[in-house]
């Protein structure tokens, strides 16, 4: 298809979910035939209801029991389909988290994982519906890839690449309708390449993935009015990560900073610092995210405010230890 | 069901049966100080004999063919069973059964190699079901009249996600899918009525709209008999009553049996009983 800025502004409003599962589902399932989708009760939230209707040999809704449907879904892919398997990530990567490992992970079924709301866009339904470990538990399992696109468009991207490769991937979809685009046209994109999104400069090389590249954007943006000059890198794939790309980074940089919509143990951050730490003279590297807590809930905005995670917050942390 | 049966195959499971638990004998007493699991591979080995010996369709020199029957093991731990059944199919030689604990082995750790009949890799208690929907979702898709076959354990009833599984089962019209219960009676603490009830088991499968069978665990005839009881447009469970470490006197019904060392002279004695029954 071809993809214009006009259609890109049109899917940014559909969101990470609605592009996920209204554009790039139905996409696949017309040109491959062992394609399937599990839900889990949420096609309707999930904007399913074309595929539903066009594809229904290829779509199946199980209920409210995620266990059972990566359990149904690891069953179907071991006879050859080619399995994509959604609820909200909470309870994916959570509830299910056994039966990841036991048949996705260690049986290496060719199920993809479409965890919804990650991050704490369900906001006002507290924390049993955030996700802010997802990346940690996903990222620790043998096999699976990990994916935590930018915006509407690199979730069809990923999505394209997840049904053309054998093997599990957890697909970590963040916020809700309206999702501001990071790539306004078209773009080249590699699973495992970091995209250099914003070069200002050698001081300071903000990496960061999922809804945390948009605003990390608007900081580098008002950093560089301040004379603080970065690059801003988007980390769509977290697993396997980009090692040449970091090499590069921990050569050139002075100070790494790493932002996600996810607790700072376990998620991108660890992940950067575990291979910075084979690294002699690496540069100090400041880790932004959810500080090892919850929060008190309210909209997905508050939240980020009372953790630091807003586009203005992430700036004054930046100045300030780039300052140190 | 496709087959029938008479006096000699009941015969035959029945020898078959026997060579089993003295091949589950030789494996217990090859695991040494590891010790194994007794008492809930005793406690189907007739249930097997049947699947392998009559019941499953497979061809050990196609052993991928599409439309295969499958067998999963949920409760994995029956590996006494399983892999001295496997070596009646002829999946693998009788020589390597007593490999099963080997360091780096083929059979070691419930491994999956379909390749010699090892369908699925479990141990985790509860999940295996929902893999077998799956399983049992794309042979329906794919119009094959094969059947998927899950052997569970009765503690392993206690799990949440098993009814998850029971419930879809029903709901997607499965009567491609057959569950036999081992129902042995003991979990690893003791009577499964003390630790967790499961009872009353009929009522409870039959409310979630499996067509249940009930039979003798370790009476091949009644055992074939409620296999072929199966039912259109509905999943199959069968309640297959038997005695946890059945054939050995000091085994039978004693919960530490579960997972235990076997000594050389508990062996002979085992032996013995086996081949005098």
């Amino acid at each position: 298809m071809k993809i214009t800025p006009a259609i890109i502004r049109k899917w940014s409003m559909l969101g990470q979910r609605g592009t996920a599962f209204g554009i790039a589902m139905p996409d696949i399932a017309s040109r491959k035939d062992n394609v399937k989708l599990l839900t889990a009760d949420l096609s309707l939230l999930s904007g399913m209801e074309r595929y539903a209707t066009d594809y229904p040999g290829k779509f199946l809704n199980v209920g409210i029991a995620e266990q059972n449907m990566i359990g149904i879904a690891a069953g179907l892919a071991m006879e050859g389909d080619c399995v994509f398997a959604s609820t909200y990530a909470s309870f994916i990567a959570v509830r299910s988290l056994e039966h990841v490992r036991q048949h996705l992970s260690y049986l290496n079924c060719n199920v993809k994982i479409i965890g919804s709301s990650a991050g704490v866009v369900a906001a006002k339904s507290g924390v049993s519906h955030w996700a802010t470990e997802d990346i940690a538990f996903m990222r620790a399992l043998p096999n699976i890839k990990v994916f935590s696109p930018a915006d509407g468009l690199e979730v069809i991207k990923v999505m394209e690449y997840a049904a053309d490769n054998d093997g599990p991937v957890y697909i970590r979809l963040s916020g809700g309708l309206n999702c501001p685009a990071v790539y306004k046209e078209d773009y080249n994109f590699e699973a495992g390449k970091m995209i250099k999104l914003s070069d200002k400069g050698k001081d300071v090389a903000v990496i960061a993935t999922g809804l945390m590249v948009s605003e990390s954007m608007k900081a580098v943006e008002m950093l560089s009015e301040k004379g603080i000059n970065c690059s801003l890198f988007d980390m769509h794939t977290i697993k396997p990560i980009d090692k040449d790309t970091l090499s590069e980074i921990f050569k050139d940089y002075g100070l790494i900073v790493t932002v996600e919509e996810h607790n700072v143990i376990g998620g991108m951050g660890s992940a950067v610092a575990e291979f910075k730490a084979g690294f002699a003279n690496a540069p100090r590297q400041i880790f932004i995210g959810f500080n090892d807590c919850f929060a008190n809930a309210g909209s997905q905005h508050y939240i980020w405010e009372n953790t630091g995670l807003t586009a203005d917050k992430i700036a004054v942390r930046i100045e300030t230890e780039y300052k140190r | 069901m496709s087959y029938s049966w008479n006096e000699t195959d009941v015969e035959a499971l029945t020898a078959m049966s026997k060579r089993m638990r003295l091949d589950a004998m030789d494996m217990a007493l090859a695991s040494g100080n590891n010790g194994s699991h007794l008492g809930g591979s005793l406690s189907c080995i007739e249930i097997l004999a049947v699947l392998y010996g009559k019941v499953l369709s497979y061809d050990v020199n196609a052993p991928l063919k599409p439309d295969r029957d499958r067998f999963i093991p949920s409760k994995n731990h029956c590996v006494l069973a399983h892999i001295p059944a496997l070596a009646e199919a002829g999946f693998i030689d009788k020589s390597e059964i007593l490999e099963f604990q080997k360091d780096g082995g083929r059979l070691t750790g419930y491994p999956m190699r379909k390749e010699i009949g090892l369908e699925y890799s479990g141990g985790s208690l509860g999940m295996a079901i929902s893999v077998g929907i799956g399983i049992a979702l794309k042979m329906k898709e794919q119009g094959f009249d094969n059947k998927v076959y899950i052997l569970m354990g009765d503690g392993e009833l206690n799990e949440g996600s098993i009814w998850e599984a029971f419930m879809s089962a029903a709901h997607f019209g499965l009567d491609n899918l057959v569950a036999i219960i081992d129902r042995n009676h003991l979990s690893y603490d003791g009577d499964t009525e003390e630790v967790m009830g499961i009872e009353p088991l009929t009522d409870k499968l039959a409310s979630f709209n499996w067509h249940v069978s009930t039979c003798d665990g370790h009476d091949v005839s009644s055992l074939l008999k409620a296999f072929s009881d199966d039912k259109k447009g509905s999943p199959h469970i069968i309640i297959a009553d038997t005695i946890k470490g059945k054939g050995v006197s000091f085994i039978e019904n004693r919960r530490e049996w579960h997972h235990h060392r076997l000594s050389q002279a508990e062996y002979v004695q085992a032996v013995n009983e086996i081949n005098n029954e």
